[in-house]
Formats: structure tokens, sequence, C-alpha cells
């Protein structure tokens, strides 16, 4: 291994995005030979900073020195002529076109006329070099989400970068996957690279971090040595104080799955295969009074399809769907959200909520005719209901004047949980309802569908994480492929067990 | 400070942010034509003069510009309303047609009744022809078959060829069959026009659409709902709007606007049917829907603008001995002008 060496120093480093000190005088050191993590909620400052390190955005003040040497980064083009690259969350390949051919794309030195040989016998030798091993001729719309990070990888790897920056890479992968990729990172730093892993998920920066540094506020809260370290000190620097951690649902709470009334079910439910949604396959599912019954699956197993088949926008082609006693198999959604249907998506901008409108506005969508007065609404009813409901929740209430588009991402989803839980739903259908919140904001919705459940709602939770799996599910089904591959009882399945079946590794299982 | 307070100074500055743009617009395509006129070899300051004099400081310019406003109103609500949607209407040229050519059977249908009755019915007549003529494309696309932008523009050149065929045909008049149209509407269909000008109800009825518009979309609950459908679909299908059932509404209604600007251009300036029913009212209601960006407001000072401007072609025609298309270089200035801002 070589000495360490600092590729990247970034010196009182400061960004002001209006109102937002994104970054705030920070100091940070990347070494050769390092996997560097670093940790902050949303809003922390951590992808500006990276995305400053990568050249997307041109600090207000402060110092950048790659190797020593000051330089200016004006664009993700210098960044990677100085050996910088950066593997995103959403990856940047061409679907259509094969591993080679997206890696070639990406090289600048190339001929006009590549070298397909050379180039796919230096992605062969990368590859086996760092655990990166694959197909250059495969096509990469038959790769699974972990083969696309490696051509990722690779990508960089061949354009000669020497500093990787990781933004949530984990995010998108199953179990077994993420241990392949730490397997890479181990690789990468034995050979001097240096690795930025960007992520808000504690377990995997222990595993995996050899220095972890905390963002706090834009600020750099704390810069450890893992193993001078623990979990307790990390979300300290977090978060300034301990994080109350959510009590543990007793394991032995009593299962009423099959005594208590079906609010939602599903008996041998199947859907087609629309453009780019794929068909659910005989889908059993039943979700009683007071209970959370989660779904768990890498992305794109059927989740978003399954969802939209409970809220009625994709029909059913075998089978039947149930909602509280009576058959909804053609109900429209207007039909079910009138009868007690509640939908929290993950992304509320996407999928609940019109940007162009007012919280007003966007509190009135959805409540059918609730509300409903001569030609018009009743707004004043409206809003002494949805004040109750901000209130209950312990929510703030934004202007409701205001434009959707104004409010942060976390008041746009309190404005849409909010709406939805004003009306006492009966069943509460979350997709991804945390993804992309912070340990906090994410507890706190977690909270609200526990009390929710308590208070006689049953809850269909959609989710990638098996920690709030775990935490949340009275009974967790696995979905593959549009199949249910998995039932287990609370307590009854391990990450790695579900992990293998989530990635179809292994056929089924019920416990 | 209030909500309230915070919404009216919002609204405001909206209000002149808008204005100045209209305002800056309209400059700069006068300056550029200006150019182009002196290039011309015309004394562009007199040119403008002129238009000026013939237009805006007489009272019988002013009355034409309100017969030319009339059309362009309805035809610019029939594209802005669908456009809160998110669909785009380029049929108004159709629904015009189609709106003429229904209100017409209906004139032709009832020829002995009285006004009363036939003229609210010749109305309906005209907003129904002009609906379905909407509703045919939003049909198709509600059924996710093809895109309303194809289908509107390919039915603009159906249209004519209906109306073609009857005042070719079945409708032509007997009186004098040199020129094809069709024979006088009965008195009681047409629409009374005001101070011995050319000014007609229509304008009365152009002026409640674009009230009507303004209510429909910002004070009921259906204008919401489409509101969201525009905003947001994917959002707007699962919070239970039936997308499909607003997209046919939209289609059919801002085609029953367009309807209506074809019936009163038969019915209050015409006063029979012919093929040469509009120079291409239902493209220019399309411009001015777009150029106002959909507000009401925007619309009924773009659709004056217009009129000035179709208007200046004939005094340029007559004072200048300019070619009548050379206001189509201005029309041209004004969409180039605003298609750089659009982009930047």
């Amino acid at each position: 291994m070589p000495p360490s060496t600092v590729l990247v120093e970034m010196r009182g480093v400061s960004k002001r995005y209006g109102a937002v000190q994104a970054n705030d005088g920070v100091d940070f050191r990347l070494q050769g030979g390092e996997v560097h993590a670093l940790l902050g909620e949303n809003g922390a400052g951590k992808s500006t900073l990276s995305k400053i390190l990568y050249g997307f955005v041109r600090p207000d003040s402060g110092q950048i020195l790659l190797g020593g040497e000051p330089v200016r980064l004006d664009s993700p083009r210098d960044a990677r002529s100085h050996g910088v690259g950066m593997v995103f969350q959403s990856f940047m390949l061409i679907s259509a076109l094969s591993v080679l051919e997206n890696i070639e794309l990406f090289l600048t030195d190339l001929p006009a006329v590549p070298d397909d040989e050379a180039v796919g016998t230096r992605i062969r030798e990368f590859g086996e070099r760092f655990g990166l091993s694959i197909d250059p001729g495969a096509p990469v719309r038959q790769l699974s989400i972990g083969d696309q990070q490696k051509v990722e990888i690779l990508k960089l790897l061949l354009a000669n970068a020497r500093i990787l920056i990781f933004d949530e890479p984990t995010r998108v992968l199953a179990p077994h996957e993420i241990d392949g990729l730490f397997r890479v990172f181990a690789a990468l730093k034995a050979e001097g690279y240096a690795i930025l892993f960007i992520t808000h998920k504690l377990a995997e920066v222990m595993r995996c971090a050899d220095r972890i540094t905390v963002m706090r506020k834009g600020r750099i809260a704390g810069s450890y040595d893992a193993r001078d370290v623990d979990v307790a000190r990390l979300v300290t620097m977090m978060f300034g104080e301990p994080a109350a951690h959510a009590p543990r649902q007793e394991a032995e709470r009593l299962l009423q799955t099959d005594t208590a009334p079906a609010i939602l079910e599903l008996r041998g439910a199947a859907s087609r295969a629309t453009g780019n949604e794929i068909a659910l396959r005989k889908l059993d599912l039943r979700v009683g009074s007071r209970e959370i019954v989660g779904v768990a699956g890498v992305s794109g197993s059927g989740q978003k399809e399954l969802g939209d088949l409970v809220l009625g926008l994709r029909r059913l082609t075998m089978g039947v769907k149930r909602f509280c006693g009576d058959d909804a198999s053609a109900w429209s959604i207007a039909r079910m959200r009138e009868n007690g249907l509640a939908f929290i998506p993950e992304d509320p901008l996407g999928m609940a909520a019109v940007a162009g409108m007012s919280v007003r506005e966007n509190l009135v969508l959805g409540t059918g005719r609730l509300y409903h007065r001569g030609t018009g609404l009743d707004w004043p009813r409206l809003q002494s209901t949805m004040e109750k409901s901000f209130r209950a929740l312990a929510f703030p209430m934004p202007a409701l004047q205001a434009p959707m588009a104004t409010l942060s991402g976390g008041n746009l989803q309190r404005v849409v949980i909010a709406r939805e839980m004003a009306h006492q739903p009966r069943l509460i259908l979350a997709l991804y309802p945390t993804r992309g919140l912070d340990v906090r904001s994410a507890a706190s919705v977690r909270d609200l569908l526990r009390r929710a459940c308590a208070a006689g709602s049953g809850v269909l939770l959609i989710s990638e994480d098996l920690e709030e799996l775990a935490e949340m599910a009275d009974r967790l089904l696995v979905l593959f492929q549009g199949a249910i591959v998995g039932e287990f009882r609370r307590g009854a399945w391990t990450a790695e067990q579900v992990g293998l079946l989530m990635t179809g590794a292994r056929a089924s299982a019920s416990v | 400070m209030s909500e309230a307070v915070l919404g009216a100074v919002r609204r405001k500055s909206d209000a002149a942010r808008a204005t100045a743009r209209f305002g800056a617009i309209t400059a700069i395509a006068l300056a550029v034509f200006a150019a182009v006129l002196l290039v011309a070899g015309k004394n562009p300051l007199q040119a403008y003069a002129d238009t000026f004099r013939h237009t805006l400081a007489s009272a019988y310019g002013f009355s034409e510009l309100l017969v030319r406003m009339t059309p362009l109103l309805l035809a610019a609500v029939a594209v802005a309303l669908p456009a809160r949607l998110g669909l785009i209407n380029v049929g108004g040229e159709g629904q015009l047609f189609m709106g003429a050519f229904t209100a017409t059977a209906g004139a032709f249908l009832f020829p002995n009744a009285p006004a009363w009755l036939l003229l609210p019915f010749v109305v309906c007549m005209g907003f129904l022809g002009g609906a379905l003529w909407g509703a045919i494309p939003a049909l198709l696309r509600a059924a996710n078959l093809v895109n309303e932008t194809v289908t509107t523009l390919l039915l603009n050149y159906v249209a004519p060829l209906i109306v073609g065929y009857f005042v070719f045909g079945p409708w032509r008049t007997a009186e004098n069959s040199a020129y094809p149209q069709s024979a006088r509407y009965p008195e009681a269909a047409l629409l009374p026009s005001f101070f011995g000008t050319r000014v007609h109800a229509g304008l009365l009825i152009a002026l409640a659409a674009l009230a009507l518009y303004w209510l429909l979309m910002e004070r009921t609950r259906w204008g919401l709902a489409m509101r969201a459908v525009g905003g947001n679909p994917e959002a707007a299908r699962r919070l239970g709007i039936a997308v499909p059932l607003w997209i046919v509404a939209a289609l059919a209604i801002g085609g029953g606007f367009a309807g209506l600007a074809g019936m009163s251009e038969a019915m209050g300036i015409a006063g029979r049917l012919r093929q040469s029913l509009s120079p291409g009212y239902g493209f220019t209601g399309f411009l001015i829907a777009w150029l106002a960006g959909g507000r009401p407001l925007g619309i009924l000072f773009m659709a004056f603008l217009f009129a000035i401007i179709t208007s200046a072609g004939d005094t340029l025609q007559i004072s200048q001995g300019l070619p009548y298309a050379v206001v189509n270089i201005l029309l041209a200035t004004i969409l180039f002008v605003v298609l750089a801002r659009r982009t930047k």
C-alpha cells in the first residue's frame, strides 16, 4: 500500500444558496488509500461539498488543492481532467448501448474510431483487479442495478480517476450487492485510490469506512478515525443531541392477522405489464385493522405497480380486490379514496401534489366531494379540518396561499400527510414514505404510521429499507418480479434471508 | 404581513411583470418592423401614424378593431382553456369552421322560428359544432391513442372541406351562382349589430366567454381539477381526478368557444356561409393565447393588438402601397421575439 498522500484538500470552502448557507468554511482532506465517509442528515451540506469537488458548483470562497496543487474547477470536465470522478445515485448510462460503448462514450482521449479490443481488454483487466468483472459486450439494459454501478465505476477507472465520489451508492442495492461494493472499495483503496462515500446509513459507514467526517448545518461537525468512534457519538455529531430512538415495538404484540377484520384483501390479483411497468402475478395479500404489512423488494420488483393496483389505477386482469369487505376490484381511485384510502408516496411533488398550485388548493385535491359547495368549494370548512389535522400531527401549518413549490421538501410532505390523514383513513398506502428524509423526519413518519395503526387503520408499507421494515412491519412480504416470494411474521426473518429472496437468489419462503 | 396582503402583492407584481413583458415584446417587434419598412423604402413613422389614424383615432376604425377582435378573443380562449391542462389545441380553425357549419344548419332548419328562439338555438349549435370537433381529438387523446396536437391540426383541413361541400352543393344559393356561398340566413338568425357599425353581439359573447373562462378556471372546483391535471397529471390521477374526462371536457369546451367564433363571423358579419369564412383566426388565436400565457387580461390586450396589426395591413396597403402580407412580417417578428425569450 502506498503511503497515505493527501489527494484532496479543501480549505475554507463556502457556498450560499439564497438564504441557505450550504457550506460554511469547510476544511476537508481526502487521502489516497482511504474510504472516507461523509455523513450528515439531509441539508447538512454533503452533496454541495461533493458537487464543488466535482466541479458542478463553484464555491463562493475557499480553495481546492488536488495533489497539493491549487486548482480551479469550473466544470465536471475540469474535475475529471484532475482525476476526480463521481458515481451518481441515478446512473448516467445509455441502456440501449453495450457496456463497452457506454464506457467509450465517457472516455475523451479515444481516437475517432476506438479500438474496441483494447478498451475491452482494459475493462476486463480492471474488472479482475477490483472485483468489477463484467462482460464488455453485454447490453446495459440487461444488467442488474449492481452491475450497472460496476459499469459506472469502471468508466471512472478507465478515465484515470484517482478520487472517486460515491453519492449514496447503496441506496439502490440489495444487501449482497452492498457487500460486493464494499469489497470493491477495499480493493480500490489497497491500490491507493481515494474514496469519498456519501451516505446517511450509519451501519454501512461503520462497516467500510477508514475515516468518518460528519457535516452538520454546512459545517464540519467532526472528523474521526473510524476506529476511534462509535455509532452513538456519530448520531450526536449529526444531530447535535442524542436522537430519540423510537421505542421498539414489543415483538410479542398480539398478531391479530387472522382474526382482525381485513381492510384490504387481494386474492390471486394479477395485472398486465404496460410500457415500462411490469406485470403482477397472482398476489395474495391481506392487511388487517391495526396491522402494518411491509413489502420488501429491490426497486422495480413491482412495488409501484402494487401501489397502483391498490389505489385503483391499475386494472385487475384476474383475481379480486376487497376493501373493507366490499369487492373493490373495479373501483375508481376516487371511490377508493372516498372509502378511506390514504396515499403517502415517496416524492410528494411527483405523485401527490401540484407544485404550481397553492397549499390550500393542494389540501383540497383528492378529497372527492367532501368540500363541494355549489360550483365552488367550502374553503373555511376545509381550513378548519386541515388545521385540526396539522395540529393532531404536530406539524406547523404553512401559509395557505403560498405556492406549493416554495415549500421545502419536508414541509411538502407534511402538507400531503396532513391532507391524507385528515379524514381518519382506514388504509394507509405508504410507498417509500421515508426515502430521502433525514433520520429524524423519517422517525416521525414511522411514528405517525404506528399511531394511525394503533387507532385502527391498516398500513401497507412498501419500502426498500430493511431496518425500517424490521422495526415497523407486523408481517413482511417480499416482492420479486411482480410476485410475492416470501412472507414472514415480525421477528421471524433476517436481512440475509430476505435479501436473497429480494434478488431472486432463493425461490420462496414463508415463516 | 398577512397572507392576503402577501398574496395581493405577489399578484400585483405578477401583473406588473406581465405588462412589462407585453410592452417589451411589442416595442421590439415594432422596431424590427420599422427597419423592414425602411428597407422597403417607406417611412415607418408615417406608416405607424397612418395606422394609428385609421384604427385607434377614428370611430369607424375603432369599431372595426372590435369587429376583428371578436373572433380572435374566442379563438384564443379556445386555445387557452385546454392549455391549462397541458393540452395543445392547434385546431381552432377547424373548430371555427364546424361551429359556423352547425350554426348554419340550425338556422336553415328552422327558418321561420322567431329571433328569441332561433338566435339562442343558433348560438348553441355553433358551440356544439366546435365542441364536437374538439371532442374527437380529445377522445383519442384520453384513450391514449393519438396526441391531440396532431389530430387537432389535421382536423383543420377537414372542416373547411365539409363547409366547401355544402356551399358548393346542397346549400349553394340560387340567387347568384357565380360565387359559392349559402343563401342568406333568415333575419332572425342574425346577430344584432350596434351603433350603425359592424360591431355585433358576438363581441358580447366573446367577452362573456373570456370572463367565463376566468371564472371557471379560478373560481370553481372544476377549474381546480383541470389545473391539477395540467400541473401534475400523475398526482391528479392518483388523487382520484378523472383525468380522461377532464381532457375531453376541456377540449370540447375550448372547441365550443372556437365554434362560437365561427358562428359569430357567419351570423354577425357575412350573413351567410362561405368557405372564406376566416383568414386564419383560429391560428392567430393560438398565437394570442400563447403570447398572453393564458391570462384573461393578456388575451384581451393581445387580441386588441392583433386586431390593430391586421388592420394595419389594410392601411399600409392603401396608404403606403405595400402588400397586405407585410403584416405577416410583423406577426412573425412578434413570435420570434417571444421564442427568443423563452429559450434563453
